[in-house]
């Protein structure tokens, strides 16, 4: 068990003939996810790694059993694909490009509600169940099968704590980015939802960072929880009023700080750890208590 | 990127939202002769930050004479440490109430919100949770007059002034929409006889979406120099102050390592996101760019997903071989494409770190002087 994507999750990717679309199907493919088909609009008939493309998603969805999409296309198109794939009957939808129109975020994630479609992005590194399934630009040879999960706001920092936790010997059941940006498909809460269901889930990670109110939220949630939660927050240091990267990552009036976030974890119960190698360790001690 | 007041009520006025007759200066002259024609007049310095009536940078002539000094003397001053470059002269409104709307982005619930106020005039967030009046927007529904009406409804309005916040709405959620904003705010919006007028205009856009308007890009300075050429190639940086030249990819990433150097008693100079995919060329101007900053040290945390290790490494040899690093550097390096990163830095006598935290405690080391091992 997983959640969102598992063994039988089979992968479109649109954007499939660009430089980053290409690189990251052949990474999906040597992980062994079932990637079955690409979409490239007047490139029909191509094959990129041995996978067909198609022009358009309907097309391919004809023609192939997918289950769900992965995007690859420069910012000004994303929400024509992401409404093409919905559109075609597409139940999960991982868009990892970056820098996409807050406006055009609005109606993907508008449609998306409608259609009941699961949106993880705009602005993430993907999601993986180690073992399984990829949808998502992280290096493969950091995860590994096992009883954590873990969801994050940040691809890099997630990379670390994943890179930590297999290194000592502690697997991961699925790892989720909720992406970047203001708008995006998946909160912390319906991921959260998510692993406290999935049997073969025993400790949660949360990789959170300074701005927004998404970790305190998040934490209205863990009160509730019968899983451990372990969780580390980026940006202890950061200035007031100045955007960290991320656009939600600003300290705004004295809200989304460090400390907001961390009182708030605590007092639901998780354990926040200090920098990011302490994360195993607090995991490690969660799944043996 | 935030728009300067004058430049929100050139769009209030063509997208036909009331506004007080005005006209921004860039210098005092022609200011009396413009006020001449107005009954009476106030002078508003066009700065980004608030609070700009407390800072004395807003001023009510008596005479149009007066009016042409008050806008010199405010287009030499420095609010919050940004010099004044326009006025707005405007007509000065009779004010008989003072209300508040905005319409934003709910992250939370992804989707618009508008946010009004009988209470308005005064910062917002000082407005009591019961005086405030918020409602999502359904972007498929759009923002019709009957939702107007139910704000104004909640606010306790007036009929007529009801109908009139109705129009308001409307205009300003096309606006909203068709200006890709993540803010349009109006505080005050005022009541001026029986007219509802914004007395004020803040609008926030979406620098995601500045393609859309090749043509119509106002050009509001932000960022210091080094903020801007770094943003010209895509890259996020930040000036922070201390003595040690940041690089990572990655918003979170590059926090976190921020927060181990202090950990480790060390002070970063700049956060620096190099981005996700970047390649060689974006990494070795990003590399020149934090040399210009003349830092003790560099530490590079790269853990490479889109992008990859190698070309980081090309990077970093070029910007060598060319112009040269003449300061200690230390890189940690893993992820795609690691064991081709790690022998081209090999092959310039850079040894890569694995674990960050000797790298962040190496730099730390490095940028106080202690010696090379």
């Amino acid at each position: 068990m997983a959640v969102i994507i598992d063994k039988d999750n089979v992968i479109l990717v649109q954007g499939i003939t660009g430089k980053q679309g290409s690189f990251h199907t052949a990474q999906m493919l040597a992980y062994g996810a079932r990637v079955a088909a690409g979409v490239s609009p007047g490139k029909g008939g191509w094959e990129v790694h041995g996978v067909p493309v198609f022009d358009t998603v309907a097309e391919a969805v004809e023609k192939h059993p997918i289950t769900s999409s992965i995007i690859f296309i420069p910012a000004p198109g994303v929400k024509d694909a992401a409404l093409e794939a919905m559109s075609a009957g597409i139940k999960t939808l991982v868009i990892i490009t970056e820098h996409v129109p807050l406006h055009d975020e609005l109606d993907i994630m508008a449609y998306a509600e409608k259609l009941n479609v699961t949106v993880i992005g705009p602005n993430t590194f993907g999601i993986i169940s180690p073992g399984q399934s990829k949808m998502g630009i992280m290096p493969n040879s950091i995860y590994t099968p096992g009883p954590v999960g873990v969801v994050a706001r940040s691809g890099t920092l997630s990379y670390e704590i994943a890179y930590n936790l297999t290194v000592n010997g502690i697997g991961q059941s699925t790892v989720v980015g909720l992406g970047g940006d203001r708008v995006v498909g998946l909160s912390f809460t319906d991921v959260l939802e998510k692993f406290e269901r999935d049997p073969e889930t025993k400790v949660v990670v949360v990789v959170g960072e300074i701005g927004g109110n998404a970790e305190e939220e998040a934490a209205l949630y863990i009160r509730q929880m019968t899983k451990p939660v372990v969780a580390f927050l980026a940006g202890r240091s950061a200035p007031p009023g100045k955007r960290m990267g991320h656009a939600g990552a600003i300290i705004e009036r004295g809200k989304g700080t460090f400390a907001s976030k961390v009182a708030a974890l605590t007092a639901a119960g998780a354990k926040v750890a200090v920098l990011p190698w302490e994360v195993a360790e607090l995991v490690k001690e969660a799944l043996e208590g | 990127m935030k728009l300067y007041e004058y430049m929100g009520k050139d769009i209030f006025r063509r997208e036909g939202i009331p506004v007080p007759r005005g006209k921004a200066f860039f210098s005092p002259e022609g200011v009396a002769d413009f006020v001449s024609g107005l009954p009476s007049a106030v002078v508003k310095s066009q700065v980004l930050s608030g609070g700009r009536g407390k800072a004395g940078g807003i001023k009510f002539p008596g005479t149009p004479a007066e009016a042409e000094a008050a806008a010199g003397e405010l287009l030499s001053t420095v609010i919050k440490d940004l010099p004044v470059h326009a006025v707005l002269v405007e007509e000065r409104l009779q004010i008989d109430k003072e209300y508040y709307v905005a319409i934003t982005v709910d992250g939370a619930r992804r989707k618009p919100l508008v946010i009004a106020s009988a209470h308005g005039g005064v910062d917002i967030e000082e407005v009591a949770e019961e005086h405030l009046v918020k409602m999502h927007v359904d972007v498929h529904a759009g923002l019709q007059p009957y939702f107007g009406r139910e704000v104004a409804r909640r606010m306790g309005l007036p009929p007529d002034e009801a109908r009139q916040l109705s129009q308001l709405l409307v205009k300003m959620y096309h606006l909203f929409r068709t200006y890709d904003a993540e803010l349009v705010e109006i505080n005050p919006l005022v009541v001026s006889g029986n007219q509802l007028v914004a007395a004020d205009a803040k609008i926030t856009l979406d620098d995601e979406a500045s393609f859309r308007f090749p043509d119509w890009l106002p050009r509001v300075e932000e960022r210091t120099e080094k903020e801007q050429r770094a943003a010209e190639i895509g890259i996020s940086f930040v000036e922070l102050g201390g003595d040690i030249g940041v690089m990572a990819n990655g918003a979170g990433i590059t926090m976190a390592t921020l927060d181990m150097i202090h950990h480790f008693g060390g002070s970063p100079r700049n956060f620096m996101d190099a981005g996700g995919g970047a390649g060689t060329e974006a990494t070795a101007r990003a590399l020149e760019i934090l040399l210009s900053t003349n830092p003790k040290a560099i530490l590079v945390n790269i853990f490479g997903g889109i992008t990859r290790c190698d070309d980081v490494a090309r990077a970093f040899a070029r910007v060598k071989e060319t112009v040269g690093i003449p300061v200690p550097i230390v890189i940690r390096l893993v992820g795609t494409n690691e064991e081709a990163g790690v022998e081209i830095l090999k092959q310039q006598g850079i040894n890569a770190y694995r674990t960050v935290q000797d790298a962040v405690a190496r730099a730390v080391e490095l940028a106080a002087g202690k010696e090379a091992i």
